[in-house]
Parts: structure tokens; sequence; C-alpha cells
């Protein structure tokens, strides 16, 4: 984790579009599943939230970080548990006919 | 020695795209979100092996509570709920980018790097306040008409303005109580920009928030250097954005107007309609359903309300067995956020190729027998194509163009928008009072005796 900014700012860029491509595809029908995964995706906070907690060096720092892991983790598995409901309803029906 | 965590962040990247990919079809969406999970356990497992991590238990602690109740309240939360659901997890995200800047800006950063703490630190902030405003609107625990006062747009800009002044001057004097005032006054900005807007244009914010959180954790990865934040957060951002985009276009307002335009807040008076409202009883709407070749329905908000969607396809299988074409047409932004109306009817099992988009069903409705609209007011409403109107230029589902219309309302209060409907006056309009799921249950045991 050496590399500088504007590396990070060129994968960003193409981040973007690569977003902008893969998801313009998503029909509207599974707008909902789109936004709660999407909303899972960046659960990927908690990876920053842990390196916050990890690093802490006093104790409001650490107490921030606690809260910032909770946060996080409560984005990940809500996140996720919501997609999967909702998407596996869309199987089912298919399924059922 | 080569670090773990690198190459591991590069394949989660992979997944995460590849699972926004496999959202564009419902065959193939559901082993998406299974690949985005495996991929987000493996940069989680392997964050771990970033040397020199300390806290270890504290970290597993933390995640393990936060998990757990994250998963749980998942498990529990009704379809119906989903809305609030989605809004609180994504404040959730929102809050812990707030969080982590705030750790970094409080051991003392790099101007650069510094700056975008602070970038991250705002928008994960008002994201945070703001998604936890919609959670209380949308959950009914606070009022969901606009809240105003004078003089709240100049305040709101004087919130942000004195918020990104303070974030200057903590990056500069690196005092924490500036650090706190910072931080109260980009939450603050959050909750006073969320408090004017109303329910029905929630579909907007929820997914404007999204966007917002995705942004707050690419700034976080930036200050980080951490690449998995940064892809992943941007691609957040697009989705988010695009989505904003396309549910204010459904309603031909710009996303200013929505944020700013406090819309609904007051009712349009003195409008003069003719007509009158025709009220029917379930017993007749019965016999017109069972004898109509074709029959679409479409619902709004009201249906979510009510709960009705199980009843609903109740009646769609009664009437298809019947020989009747039943078909869904359905707004943009019915309901509370984009896509839920599909999600409900979805969860009631009716099938996803029945359901159809504002573009697809509109040249039907001129050959629709009935139209049933089930709890939806605004997005049916003829008066969008009305100059004047508050509703003016919003694309609209043209069910008066179908012979019959019978429209399902609870009573005779106005759309959110607090316009009145022109569509109830119209002479091929009928109104069935009564709860939605009562209603239709009336309806699925009228049309059994047919």
């Amino acid at each position: 984790m050496t590399a500088d900014l504007y590396s990070a700012i060129f994968i960003a860029v193409l981040a973007a579009f690569t977003g902008y491509e893969v998801i313009s595809r998503v029909p509207v029908l599974l707008h909902t599943p789109l936004m709660s995964g999407s909303n899972f995706v960046h659960g990927i906070v908690l990876v920053g939230a842990m390196f916050a907690l990890g690093f802490a060096n006093n104790l409001p720092e650490e107490i921030i970080g606690i809260l910032a892991v909770v946060m996080a983790a409560m984005n990940v598995t809500g996140g996720y548990v919501v997609t999967e409901r909702i998407l596996e309803m869309f199987d089912r029906t298919k399924k059922g006919g | 020695m080569i670090d773990v965590y690198d190459p591991v962040y590069i394949v989660t990247i992979l997944f995460f795209v590849l699972a926004l990919e496999r959202m564009s079809s419902p065959k193939t969406a559901r082993s998406g979100i299974i690949y985005a999970g495996a991929a987000m356990l493996a940069a989680t497992v392997a964050t771990f092996f970033i040397p020199g991590l300390g806290n270890l238990w504290l970290i597993v602690f933390a995640a393990g509570v936060g998990g757990l109740v994250g998963w749980y309240a998942a498990k529990k939360v009704a379809m119906t709920d989903m809305p609030q659901m989605v809004a609180i997890y994504n404040g959730m995200g929102g809050g812990a980018a707030g969080a982590i800047a705030a750790v970094e800006l409080l051991g003392g950063v790099g101007l650069t790097y510094g700056s975008l703490s602070v970038a991250g630190a705002v928008i994960g902030s008002v994201s945070f306040s703001g998604s936890v405003i919609a959670f209380l609107k949308l959950q009914g625990w606070m009022r969901q008409r606009p809240i105003t006062f004078p003089g709240q747009q100049p305040l709101n800009l004087g919130i942000l303005g004195a918020a990104i002044v303070a974030g200057a001057l903590s990056l500069v004097f690196s005092l924490s109580w500036i650090l706190a005032v910072f931080f109260l006054l980009a939450l603050g900005f959050g909750l006073m920009l969320t408090l004017p807007i109303g329910g029905a244009d929630m579909p907007v914010v929820i997914s404007l928030f999204n966007a917002l959180t995705g942004i707050a954790v690419a700034m976080d990865g930036f200050a980080l250097s951490n690449y998995a934040m940064i892809v992943a957060g941007i691609l957040v951002g697009a989705a988010g954005s695009m989505l904003t985009v396309l549910m204010a276009r459904a309603m031909n307002r710009s996303i200013g107007n929505v944020l700013f335009g406090a819309f609904g807040a007051v009712e349009e008076t003195g409008t003069s309609i003719q007509g009158s409202m025709k009220p029917i009883e379930a017993d007749d709407v019965a016999v017109m359903l069972a004898y109509a070749s074709k029959v679409i329905i479409t619902p709004g908000y009201g249906m979510a309300v009510a709960q009705a969607q199980h009843k609903v396809k109740e009646l769609a299988d009664l009437l298809e067995q019947k020989g009747v074409t039943v078909k869904f047409g359905i707004h943009p932004v019915a309901g509370r956020m984009p896509g839920h109306m599909n999600v409900l009817l979805a969860e009631a099992g009716i099938s996803y190729d029945k359901l159809y988009d504002r573009d697809e069903i509109n040249p039907e409705f001129a050959t629709a027998d009935v139209v049933l609209v089930i709890g939806a007011n605004d997005v049916v409403n003829p008066a969008a194509r009305r100059a004047g109107s508050p509703l003016q230029g919003m694309p609209i589902l043209d069910v008066d163009q179908a012979k019959n219309v019978i429209v399902l309302k609870r009573g005779q209060g106005k759309g959110f928008a607090g316009v009145e409907n022109d569509l109830f006056y119209k002479d091929n309009t009928r109104m069935l009072y009564g709860d939605a799921q009562e209603t239709v249950a009336k309806l699925v045991q009228a049309v059994k005796k047919v």
C-alpha cells in the first residue's frame, strides 16, 4: 500500500466507467437488489474500520475505531442478508411460475 | 515478502464487479450476491494479516457484535419494511466511513491525505445522519410530510459552510475540540438536509445517500491508500448516482428540486374538477373482473402499507384461471425505494414476466377492460398533463385510457403531492373504499362466486 495518490486516482476513474457500464444494464425490475447489493459492496468499509481500530494509538481513537467496526459490520451483514432475501424471492417466483 | 492482503483485494474487486454484472438478469442475480459475499469474507480475513495490526480481539468482538445485530435484524424484518432497512444499513456504512476519517484526523495526517479524510468525514456523516432521518420517517417514528420553516435553506447552507471551515481548521490546528465541532456540524447538515424531504421522494433520497456512502468510502480509501475501498466505493458511487438520476427523471424533477423543494409541504387549493367521485361495491367489481378479457393492476405505496400483495396474487391467479389476461403496470417511483413494488409482488410469488415497466405497459391501457389501481395516487394522476399543476410533466401510468378504472383507496384523501386526483372524477372511474388487503380479499371471495 505504498503507491501514490495519482495511480489511485487513475484507478478510481477507470472504476467509475466500469461501474457505469456494468450497472446501466440492470433492468428496472432489479433496482432494489441493485441498490441493496451496492449497499453491501460499500460494506468494504469494514476493512478500513479494522485498519482504524487496529492502528489506534490511544483511548479516544480506540473508542471511535470500535464504533466504526460495529457500524461497518452491521452494514456488511445487513446488506448481504437483505439482498439475498430479495433475490431469493425473484428466484422462487420463476421456478414456481 | 509479498503481503497477502493486496492480491486478495484484487480478487475481491474482480468479484464485486462480476456480482454487479450478474445483476443484469434475474436468473443470474442471486449467484452474484453470493460471489460478492465470498469476496467480502476473503477481504476481511486477509485484512487480519496486515503487518502490525493490533487490537485483534477487540476487532473480532466489535465485528461480531455489529455483524450479529445486522444479520438478525435483516432476517427478521418484513418485506414491506425493506426501504427503511436499506436506509439504516446504508447509514451505518456512512457512519463507519465518518468514524474512520475521525481516527485518521485524530492521529494527525498531512495536508493532502488530511483533506481527503475531511471530505470522507463530511460525506460519510451527512449520509449517516440523513439516512437515520430517512429511516425514522419510513418507519413511521417521525412524520413523513416535509418539515419546513422560514430561512431553512440559508441556515442549511450556513451549517455546511461552517462544517467545511471547521474541517479546514482541524487540519491546521489538529485540536480535538475543533474536530468535535466539525463532526457535529457535518452530522447536523445531514439531519437538516433530510427533514424537509417527504416520504414520496424517498426513492431519490435513499439512492442518493447510497451513492454518498460509496463516495465517502472511496475518500477513506484514498486516505488509507486502500485500493479495495477506492474501487468498491467508486463502483457504488456510480451505481447510486445513476439510480438517483433515474428516479428523479421518473418524476420529471431535478435532484435539486427533490432535495430543496420541500415537495408536498403545501396542499393544492382552489382547483375545480368537474364531476364527482362515484363509489362502487366489491360484488360489482368482481363481475367486471370475471368477464373481462384483460385486467391491468397498478400498485402503489398503499398496497405496501396494507400488506395486500398476497391477496393481490390470489386474485390474479383466480382471474387467470377464468381465462383473464392479468398484467401488472409498475411506475418507477411507486413506493418508497427504487423497485419497491417489484420486490413486494415477487414476495407474493407473482412471476416477474408479468411485471411491466411504465413504458412497456402504457400503450396497453387503451385495450384493457379493467384497471385496478391499488393504493397508488400521484403516479396515476392525469393532472400531470395539466399546465400549472405541481405534478406537471411527471410521466404517469395512463390508466385513465382503460375502459373501466377501479381505484382501491382507504379514504377520500389526496395523494402525497397534495394534489387532487383528476382520475377519481372521470366518468369511467369508480371508487372502492376500504383497507386494500380487506378489499382485495372481498374481491377474491366475490370473484369465486361469479
